[in-house]
């Protein structure tokens, strides 16, 4: 025993230090003015700024829309995948996983050439595209493991009560995956929306998202704003964070390779 | 005994997590080459108080010496002794030599000594030539004698043991019960063993502790627990047993369900209540009259592979278990006698529920942390004093709303015509009821006592 | 049912295809000495040649920020894999709130989106005074790689019996002996994939270097590469490297899951 628990220690003082103290400091930044005292007209800039709120829109609107792709798209693929019928090489499931780690940036700028090259003008409709290609794996590799992990029984039983196949997957197989599902959404939702550079790439500076706000703003020692801006979407995570439970990280990333 | 024979001593050790007391003011001498068992059902402090003779668990209070000396804060990597941990704790990355051979090379011996002892110690737990296996390759079986040599080759003084063949399956504890027994004798070392197997423990000790509560309930051999045991749980916990309320006539003669027998026991005085154990194997059929002492109907009967477990009801009726080598038909009318030698009475614990309370104003009074409605003529607010309840007064109900505390269901006892309960109580205390109704162990129940049935008294001096 | 085999197996590869398109681009472009992505001017390892014997414009920033990104990674992840796996043993012997609330403080930077960190660590180091450089950048990546190493190695606790660290410590062992032949071997697995995990999120990160690799002009590759392209042109070797970027990793971790599902087909 020898209180094992205290091995802990060091990594709760780290954790404090270097992130509960960060996050404490971008609501510390965005109540004050350049020169320290305390103001709340950084956050009420945001709610006058007309550039900021309709980009804001747009980035929801595209997270939105990036996630629906992403989850019609990446379902399927790891429904397949799971299932030991139509799939049995764990192979392929890790050429799904692989992209991830190809640099990002590369990808992107490499699929924005390829856009360029077919002819397709660089805008919303490439970004979207761009963009589900770059996390699709991650909405399906959560799936994937819920769906991969799941009881066969819990089908078997369905079936064996009389439901059809399609009956099986709304009312057993669905419902089961979907921690899958948030999880996924977590791990696309929230990236999308604050991305900088990809969304640059893929629309030739066209299309601003509310990430390249912020690193505008922080770039231009605009500390304070840039903190607002943030603390804006910290307040979406622990929404979000808090609408799903949390809990779900584990089945996104647990046994990732 | 001389202190000289005392290899280990525990002196009131105490231990709690939390709220919850897992060990209470225990004190136990164990003696050099012993094989001493500790018994009790799951969450009695057995497997705590094992853990702390090997220096595992910190204890709150208490010491632990070993052939004289203090080892309380001894950590256990200095300690001279070893464990047979459950479930075996092999390292699964170590084949069977290495797991073996692990101590020794922390020691830095020399390689051929290690050589020489390890297939000398896997030669003792019958495990030669398997030194090159992968552990995760090994019987269950298999794997417990590698942590029986495990433990073994450091020459430990004393060898504790963890519930070692739980995870081992009818037949292969049978067998290792009576090789561990041998390998005891052949050693000549302490074993302490945990266990909550009962059976496992009459067969192989040479002195059984019974834990029950963080408590122990009693120390002896297998035959004294088995024949005398002290108190209810005990007789309950070790083999098959009727347990029944009596009364003490005189010397030598005990009243219960409703006749009475000659017994053995002496000195309870005349006309006391008492708890009586009868063994299912000590009830006798008879076919003479004059033998007989009541009479009563089989209800049912059951083979068991070796005997009958019967169940009677008597003609005054209580219900008995039987037990033996010929059946008799349900429905029957049998007459029964018991030898007086078979009957074991016992002092009643307690004869009801007495709490030290506080009256708080008129017509309330405070205990088991909360407060009840009682008839408090007599005395004033502020008065200190004791709250008694009679065990069949005490009402359980299966929801809280009505109830003055709840409690959970601890502890069962059939009594023949009805069940004694030990519950706890929100404060930690225990109210014990009897009662007609059937609860399981564990269950949540709302306690409800009426104002008429509690009676108060002035406290006795020098007693609660 | 043969029929919907084939449509599964038709769009897997469909998806498939999609997916490696542009690193499959990327990769055939390596091998032309063209200056932009998708201009083929015929087959040639000129660019190759360029990237291993120096020779190209910029040498000296390229090579740098490769060299700043394997460091990087490599102090990162090291560091992540022990303060992470030392974590784990402590959050798994906690109870009760102490755990949830480790488990809570785990989780966040893994919920964070990358801006969030970067951010947050900029204005902590802003606060604190420290100078950018080296240092917060890899503080900042120990941060968010850490966690993914203590998810890794949970697992392995939980499959480990309890007792074999105590069985160690009555052998003999002291404390610090039990963790490193005991409880080392047993949680390895799960520090290795903890391990490759921090080196290929740290090798891959852009944002968080972003912010906190102060004004000093340290580059790794993804900063190097975002300047590179906000300039216009694209360093052409580049394409090589990350071609064989991609093959070093697509070897590793195919190897290491071929090596996994082998191991569970002979357990099962």
């Amino acid at each position: 025993m020898n209180k094992r628990s205290s091995w802990a220690l060091p990594y709760f003082i780290f954790m404090v230090l270097f992130v509960v103290l960060p996050l404490l400091l971008i609501v510390f930044y965005s109540l004050q003015d350049g020169s320290g005292h305390f103001t709340l007209a950084n956050i009420g800039k945001f709610f006058t700024d007309k550039d900021a709120l309709s980009t804001f829109a747009l980035s929801i609107e595209v997270a939105i829309e990036n996630t629906f792709i992403c989850i019609l798209l990446g379902y399927p693929a790891a429904y397949i995948l799971a299932d030991k019928r139509l799939n049995r090489s764990a192979v392929t499931v890790v050429l799904f996983i692989l992209p991830m780690w190809i640099n990002a940036l590369m990808r992107t700028l490499a699929t924005a050439e390829l856009f360029n090259m077919a002819g397709i003008a660089l805008g919303k409709g490439t970004l979207l595209f761009g963009m589900a290609y770059d996390y699709l794996p991650f909405m399906i590799y959560p799936i994937y493991n819920v769906l991969n992990k799941m009881d066969k029984s819990y089908s078997e039983a369905a079936q064996d009560l009389g439901a059809t196949p399609g009956q099986v997957f709304r009312k057993v197989t669905l419902p089961l995956s979907m921690p899958g599902i948030m999880s996924g959404v977590m791990m696309v939702f929230m990236p999308t929306v604050s991305t900088f550079a990809i969304s640059e790439f893929l629309t030739n500076n066209k299309i601003k998202l509310f990430g390249t706000i912020i690193q505008e703003n922080i770039n231009n020692s605009m500390w304070n704003y840039g903190a607002a801006l943030s603390l804006v979407m910290l307040l979406i995570i622990g929404i979000t964070t808090f609408l799903q439970g949390g809990e779900a990280q584990e089945e996104a990333t647990g046994g990732l390779i | 005994m001389s202190q000289n024979d005392v290899i280990i001593k525990v002196e009131h050790l105490s231990k709690s997590f939390g709220d919850k007391t897992v060990l209470d003011d225990i004190n136990l001498e164990i003696k050099r080459g012993e094989f001493v068992t500790l018994l009790g059902p799951s969450g009695c402090g057995k497997t705590t108080m094992l853990r702390f003779i090997a220096g595992f668990n910190t204890a709150d209070e208490g010491k632990i010496i070993m052939e004289g000396k203090d080892i309380t804060d001894v950590p256990p990597f200095k300690r001279p002794l070893n464990t047979v941990f459950q479930r075996y704790a092999l390292f699964p990355h170590l084949d069977v030599y290495d797991n073996i051979a692990f101590g020794l090379k922390l020691n830095k011996v020399p390689e051929e000594e290690i050589d020489k002892r390890v297939m000398k110690v896997l030669k003792l737990v019958s495990m030669s030539d398997y030194e090159d296996r992968d552990v995760e390759s090994l019987s269950g079986g298999q794997q417990q004698r590698v942590a029986i040599a495990r433990a073994l080759i450091n020459q430990p003084k004393v060898l504790l043991l963890d519930e070692p063949l739980a995870a081992l399956d009818l037949k292969m504890r049978k067998d290792m019960q009576i090789e561990l027994k041998e390998m005891h004798k052949k050693l000549g070392i302490t074993f302490i063993y945990v266990t909550h197997d009962q059976e496992e423990a009459l067969t192989l000790s040479d002195t059984i502790v019974v834990m029950n509560e963080g408590k122990i309930q009693q120390i002896g051999t297998p035959t004294d627990i088995y024949n005398e045991p002290v108190n209810a749980f005990v007789a309950d916990f070790i083999g098959e047993s009727n347990i029944l309320k009596g009364r003490m006539i005189r010397d030598r003669r005990v009243a219960f369900i409703k006749h009475e027998f000659d017994c053995v026991d002496e000195g309870f005085g005349e006309d006391v209540k008492v708890d009586v154990v009868v063994r299912p194997e000590d009830i006798y059929f008879t076919t003479d009259p004059a033998k007989c002492q009541f009479k009563a109907k089989v209800n049912s009967c059951i083979f068991k592979g070796v005997h009958y477990e019967m169940w009677v009801d008597t003609d005054t009726g209580y219900e008995l278990m039987i037990q033996d080598y010929d059946p008799y038909p349900v429905g029957s009318e049998v007459m029964l006698y018991i030898d007086p030698d078979d009957i074991q009475v016992m002092k009643k614990e307690r004869e009801a529920n007495t709490y030290a309370a506080k009256v708080t104003g008129e017509g309330e009074v405070e205990f088991l942390g909360t407060t009840f409605a009682c008839d408090t003529t007599g005395f004033e607010e502020g008065d200190e004093v004791v709250a008694t309840i009679r065990f069949e007064k005490v009402d359980l109900l299966d929801y809280e709303e009505e109830a003055d505390t709840t409690g959970n269901v601890v502890f069962i006892l059939y009594m023949g015509n009805h069940y004694h309960l030990t519950v706890k109580t929100e404060s930690g205390e225990n109210i014990w009821v009897d009662t007609n109704d059937i609860w399981d162990k564990g269950d949540f129940v709302g306690i409800k006592i009426l104002p008429e049935d509690i009676r108060l008294s002035k406290p006795a001096a020098g007693n609660e | 049912m043969d029929w919907k085999k084939l449509f599964a197996k038709l769009y897997i590869w469909l998806l498939l295809i999609v997916l490696y398109a542009p690193i499959a681009f990327i990769v055939i472009f390596s091998f032309t000495e063209a200056k932009s992505l998708g201009n083929w001017t015929g087959f040639s390892t000129a660019l190759y040649q360029n990237l291993f014997n120096g020779s190209m414009q910029n040498a000296s920033g390229l090579l740098s920020a490769v060299k700043n990104t394997l460091l990087i990674a490599l102090v990162a992840s090291v560091v992540a894999t022990l303060l992470g796996t030392i974590a784990a043993i402590g959050i798994f012997h906690l109870h009760g709130t102490k755990k949830q609330t480790m488990t809570f403080l785990n989780n966040i930077p893994m919920i964070n989106p990358d801006i969030i960190t970067g951010v947050s660590l900029f204005l902590l180091f802003v606060f604190l005074g420290i100078s950018q450089g080296y240092t917060t950048v890899i503080l900042a990546h120990i941060t968010f790689c850490t966690p993914y190493v203590v998810l890794n190695v949970m697992p392995k606790l939980r499959q480990m019996n309890p007792n074999i660290y105590e069985a160690a410590l009555d052998l003999g062992a002291t404390p610090a002996q039990a963790f490193r032949k005991v409880l080392v071997p047993a949680l390895r697995p799960g520090m290795i994939s903890g391990f490759i995990l921090s080196f290929t999120m740290s090798l891959d990160d852009f944002v968080v270097t972003f912010f906190t690799r102060g004004t000093i002009g340290l580059d790794t590759l993804s900063t190097y590469i975002y300047t590179d392209a906000r300039k216009g042109g694209l360093t052409p070797e580049l394409k090589p490297l990350m071609s064989i970027i991609f093959l070093i990793i697509l070897v590793v971790l195919l190897v290491i899951n071929i090596r996994q599902s082998k191991q569970l087909e002979k357990k099962a």
